[in-house]
């Protein structure tokens, strides 16, 4: 019958959801945590196939110095804060996550902070579920990736090789915003981003699906292959 | 020297671009053998110019950069110290990077003369500089004559404040000194002139400054113009944050400007006669007089160029930015200089070491504070058609914006303020 094989599949899926769930966050607090985190996962993954995009990874993030994992470039000052000893302890988290810029100043995380002290409570214990070493919190099996908010690219877009040095001549006007080294002074670090996430972010400006007007319309004007080759000059860049 | 990778750049450089034959040949020989570009000016225009010819030439151009002030004040965000929002230090720029990390020869001088049958400049204290091709971005200078009575003697007492330095103090110092209930007349320009929002946010930032400080105080403009850029956004900010404080009288209403009495602090028009506690004078403009007596400059008082190169149409060997040439749909402002000279930057390496060059790539955004956390924006993209560079595509803030993108905007602002004072200057 046409309909059933679908429907099946609808079943199914929702179990899987509820079955996660139930093994992640029946706590109100971790649900609450999970729905902040959506606003750092455009550029932070937590869980089993996490990896570095934008952000570093969050897995094991309890207890480890700042600025410190392997294959992923930090900005100057979240280096220089972890060798002077901050080290990601609940309370640590929570501050640096109230005000970043003035916590880790010179940080190249774009992200304005949490005010409201709950917000901090709930996504700081979201992020325990991801840390199994940290102390007081109940094991957690990890997750996958959450999906973030940018439109999917078609993976011909997705696939085009950048030629890196056009694109460093495109990036001449890059950088009469964004700092060609990499810090975020109010404008978002665009150096050292993964290709895909800096193609994906772009083609988001020129469908306008991100509402910046002055990246709408410098991204209008950048063809398909303009954009890859700045995503290949720009994941190398700043190094 | 700055970490970026200069691969593509260096093509076409041939044989005397690798650090082994500079060494083989000895210093001095190679030297001899650069070409020299000259840059007059140091401001967004001159300092990015030198900056991108110096980064991506690799040291096979000899480059040096005239500018009198050893410490460059930025005309962009002299507004807002006049508001209170920035220190005076903090928009005051050093070339010493430029010199120190980028090999460009930073003279403090000021070019008196451009030779340009010998292709020489000439400096006040004496010298004269060499080029084979010469930047000239000397920025604006004030036709006085345009408010009669006006003067650079004037401008001591009634201050223009529309080159950023000591004349920024003084207007600050003059309003923070005004009486108790003062009125501060603004005579604002005609167009085309530096930063074409810029007398409008000025506004803006003296009523915040008086707001707090003299709230019984009056601003009066008195505008050759009928309507100016931005217009609907600011008419908005004023009613919103300074509701009574600020009066726009525009030609229609005022008429001419008859005189101004900078010792009465009087300013007469065809209809009316207003007395100014602070009067900020802002005449019309025209390019930098180096370049006017050089003959770059067309009736117009300005300098046409061709517009993918910024070439002058006078001179093959000369290339005039920003304020100074006449630069199609783009504005005057710091950040057009800045994108110009990055394309003359290019034109002149193709021109000297036959590097690659391609389409250039303008565009520019003019960011306006109206109040606290209050930024609006307006931008635009060119190409360079036929005969000028002409707009192809534009945006604008909209009235009614919520405060949270509004004070995006401002921090955006603030971004671009340390992107292009680093791309200027390193």
């Amino acid at each position: 019958m046409r309909g059933s094989g679908g429907y099946a599949m609808v079943l199914a899926a929702a179990f899987f959801v509820v079955g996660m769930g139930d093994a992640l966050a029946s706590d109100p607090l971790l649900d609450q945590g999970r729905k902040i985190f959506r606003k750092c996962q455009s550029c932070h993954q937590v869980g089993v196939s996490a990896k570095h995009t934008v952000g570093p990874l969050l897995n094991d993030i309890y207890g480890r110095r700042a600025g410190t994992l392997e294959g992923y470039r930090y900005s100057r000052a979240m280096e220089a804060a972890g060798q002077e000893g901050l080290v990601w302890s609940e309370e640590a988290l929570s501050a640096y996550l109230e005000d970043p810029k003035s916590a880790v100043h010179g940080t190249k995380m774009n992200f304005g902070g949490l005010r409201d002290p709950d917000d901090r409570r709930a996504v700081v214990a979201f992020l325990r579920q991801f840390s199994p070493g940290a102390a007081n919190i109940p094991e957690a099996p990890p997750t996958a990736p959450l999906e973030n908010a940018d439109p999917e690219i078609p993976p011909h877009i997705l696939a085009l090789e950048g030629d890196p040095d056009y694109g460093e001549y495109l990036s001449s006007e890059c950088v009469t915003c964004h700092q060609a080294d990499g810090e975020d002074k109010g404008i978002p670090s665009i150096t050292g981003w993964p290709g895909d996430r800096f193609v994906t972010v772009l083609h988001a400006y020129k469908t306008k699906s991100r509402d910046n007007q002055v990246m709408q319309s410098i991204a209008a004007s950048l063809s398909d292959e303009e954009i890859a080759a700045l995503a290949a000059y720009f994941s190398k860049a700043g190094q | 020297m700055t970490g970026i990778s200069r691969r593509h750049f260096t093509q076409g450089l041939g044989a005397v671009a690798g650090a082994g034959v500079l060494a083989g040949r000895g210093r001095a020989a190679f030297a001899q053998a650069r070409p020299k570009v000259v840059i007059i000016g140091g401001g967004a225009g001159g300092a990015t110019a030198a900056r991108y010819l110096a980064k991506d030439s690799e040291g096979a151009i000899d480059i040096t950069l005239i500018e009198p002030t050893k410490t460059y004040y930025t005309c962009f965000f002299s507004n807002l110290y006049i508001g209170g929002f920035r220190s005076f230090e903090s928009i005051g720029h050093s070339y010493a990077t430029l010199a120190s990390d980028y090999g460009v020869n930073v003279v403090h001088d000021w070019a008196t003369g451009i030779d340009r049958d010998a292709k020489k400049v000439a400096l006040a204290s004496g010298g004269r500089v060499a080029y084979d091709r010469l930047v000239v971005a000397p920025g604006i200078d004030f036709d006085y004559d345009s408010v009669p009575g006006y003067s650079i003697e004037a401008s001591g007492l009634m201050p223009h404040a529309w080159k950023a330095g000591t004349q920024t103090a003084l207007l600050k110092s003059k309003i923070e000194a005004m009486r108790e209930g003062g009125t501060y007349v603004m005579v604002a320009p005609p167009n085309p002139y530096r930063c074409p929002p810029g007398p409008y946010e000025r506004v803006s930032m003296v009523a915040h400054h008086l707001k707090s400080t003299n709230p019984s105080a009056k601003i009066v403009i008195l505008d050759p113009k009928e309507a100016f850029s931005k217009q609907a956004l600011f008419m908005e900010g004023w009613e919103k944050h300074y509701p009574g404080m600020i009066e726009w009288l525009p030609k229609s209403i005022i008429g001419d400007i008859k005189t101004v009495d900078a010792r009465a602090g009087t300013i007469e028009t065809d209809f009316d006669t207003f007395k100014a506690d602070v009067a900020n004078v802002i005449s019309a403009q025209m390019a930098g007089t180096i370049a006017r007596d050089a003959g770059l400059a067309d009736d117009s008082g300005y300098c046409p160029i061709e517009p993918a190169t910024l070439r002058s149409t006078m001179d093959a060997a000369i290339h005039v930015l920003g304020d100074s040439c006449i630069a199609g749909d783009m504005p005057k402002s710091g950040f057009s200089a800045n994108s110009q000279a990055k394309a003359a930057a290019m034109a002149i390496r193709a021109d000297l070491l036959d590097a690659k060059a391609f389409p250039p790539r303008f565009s520019n955004t003019c960011w306006s504070l109206i109040s606290t956390d209050n930024g609006v924006k307006v931008g635009a993209r060119y190409e360079a058609g036929e005969d000028k560079i002409t707009k192809t595509d534009g945006f604008i803030s909209e009235t009614g914006e919520d405060a949270e993108l509004r004070k995006a905007t401002y921090e955006e602002s603030l971004g671009w303020y340390a992107g292009i004072t680093a791309d200027m200057f390193g």
